[in-house]
């Protein structure tokens, strides 16, 4: 899926070669180890200050910004809402894209498998931390990119509520035939969840495990 | 009814007693503001005695020449005063910009105004214009102005949404929609809050000039009507060029947030 060759960023990261497979790829390390700047990187947010990111082969640079990220959509580690309702959150990116706004009977749909169960008219600054970081993940899967890189999608979540619902990304992703790179720092996630699993430290790869070789 | 009454030195030095009595104000309430009235009031009638001088001379030997470079004087002094405003806060390309606007939105506004509407002749015709360049000008100053500062408090204080629309998706031009539209709702609520109040709270300069100078009431009435017209024009052209090009200079060729 996505190839990073010598990429740099700043003294942030510094990857030399890494082969991103598809499926549900977790980004695993402590905090500072540049996990959200190569996220950034991925869905062209910003670019490698060093080296080339290839995407099915290509080089990302050749492909258009915009139409990138609404390939390969992020949801960042604290997504930012917009002025006004629960539906006006998840319509937006249909306005920007302009693309047929959905019914809401599918809004409706897409809030039930985020566990958020309530009225789209509710202003969104009624919304606890949690129920906001449940409302983004909604907006993304409505939005049904190819490939999800979702920045700590459970981090206002406990414990329960993100097994949940990482459950329900994990099952997303292989009924729909899609891919997702996860950061966490949470190793019981991505072992319980992760088809392979990076490391990272310090802006470096430390390791990467398939799923057999910690699933005996 | 009697005719123009011409002010003589005496009579004008007369009027200076208004400053007398501000400066006597700010001494005895201590605001500390005497220097600044001074020399504002000095500067004031110097530049108009010498803007005089020029006139009475530029009316004088009509030429196509003299009429274009005080008119790019204009729009340098112009230019000058907003960038200075903004100093240290500008990119090089947003300061291009901002040029670019004034100059192509007021040009354009001035010479339909001149040509098409007024149908002034010769077409340099200084008497004409130089005080409608001065107030299509001066007004879409005020009006960049306005529009620049929205615009980047706008970027600043919602760079935030502005992020998250380009994570969505959004072009740049989508992801800044709103702030450019306050932007520009900023820059023209002064033009056209002062159309609403024009000949019931307080009559126009130019209007009261030409009436008390002994032109009719209906052609200065019909004069005013049409530059108000004018400055509308003109302060939301040379705003709108500016932000729609304006907006750009915050992403790089990628689309990224600079």
């Amino acid at each position: 899926m996505f190839e990073l060759i010598n990429v740099k960023y700043q003294d942030i990261v510094d990857i030399p070669n890494l082969y991103i497979n598809e499926g549900l790829i977790v980004l695993f390390g402590a905090s500072g180890s540049g996990k959200t700047t190569v996220l950034r990187m991925l869905n062209k947010m910003i670019s490698p200050t060093q080296g080339r990111i290839l995407f099915n082969g290509q080089d990302i640079k050749q492909i258009p910004s915009v139409a990138h990220r609404r390939n390969i959509m992020m949801l960042s580690q604290n997504p930012t809402m917009f002025k006004g309702s629960i539906r006006d959150n998840l319509t937006i990116a249909f306005t920007f894209q302009k693309k047929a706004i959905p019914d809401d009977e599918e809004l409706h749909n897409v809030l039930a498998k985020v566990q958020l169960n309530k009225d789209l008219n509710m202003p969104v600054n009624q919304l606890s931390g949690g129920e906001k970081q449940r409302l983004a993940l909604a907006r993304v899967f409505l939005l049904d990119p190819s490939v999800y890189l979702l920045d700590e999608p459970s981090s206002a979540l406990d414990d329960d509520a993100e097994d949940t619902i990482i459950n329900m990304v994990s099952e997303h992703i292989k009924r729909t035939k899609k891919s997702a790179i996860m950061v966490t720092h949470s190793k019981s996630v991505a072992e319980k969840y992760a088809d392979e699993i990076i490391e990272m430290t310090k802006g470096k790869i430390l390791n990467r495990r398939l799923r057999n070789e910690w699933n005996h | 009814m009697n005719g123009i009454i011409n002010l003589t030195i005496g009579q004008l030095l007369l009027a200076y007693v208004f400053v007398l009595i501000v400066l006597g104000i700010t001494r005895i309430r201590e605001i500390g503001r005497e220097k600044e009235i001074v020399v504002s009031s000095l500067r004031m009638t110097i530049q108009l005695v010498l803007t005089g001088y020029v006139l009475v001379y530029v009316f004088k030997n009509p030429s196509p020449w003299i009429t274009a470079a005080i008119i790019l004087l204009m729009e340098c002094f112009a230019i000058y005063t907003i960038l200075k405003r903004f100093a240290g806060k500008l990119t090089k390309n947003l300061k291009i910009t901002i040029g670019l606007s004034m100059i192509v939105g007021t040009l354009a506004c001035l010479f339909y105004f001149l040509f098409i509407v007024v149908g002034i002749s010769p077409w340099y015709n200084p008497q004409y214009f130089i005080p409608i360049a001065g107030m299509l000008i001066g007004n879409s100053m005020t009006g960049i102005s306005l529009g620049v500062k929205s615009l980047i408090e706008g970027m600043a204080t919602q760079k935030n949404l502005v992020e998250e629309a380009l994570i969505l998706g959004a072009t740049p031009q989508a992801a800044t929609k709103s702030i450019v539209n306050s932007a520009f709702d900023a820059a023209i609520m002064p033009t056209i809050n002062s159309m609403l109040g024009m000949g019931i709270v307080f009559l126009p300069g130019m209007m009261t000039g030409q009436i008390l100078s002994g032109t009719s009431p209906a052609t200065a009435v019909n004069y005013q009507i049409a530059i108000m017209l004018g400055i509308l024009g003109a302060v939301a052209l040379t705003v709108i060029l500016m932000l729609q090009l304006g907006y750009r200079n915050f992403f790089n060729e990628e689309d990224q947030l600079i």
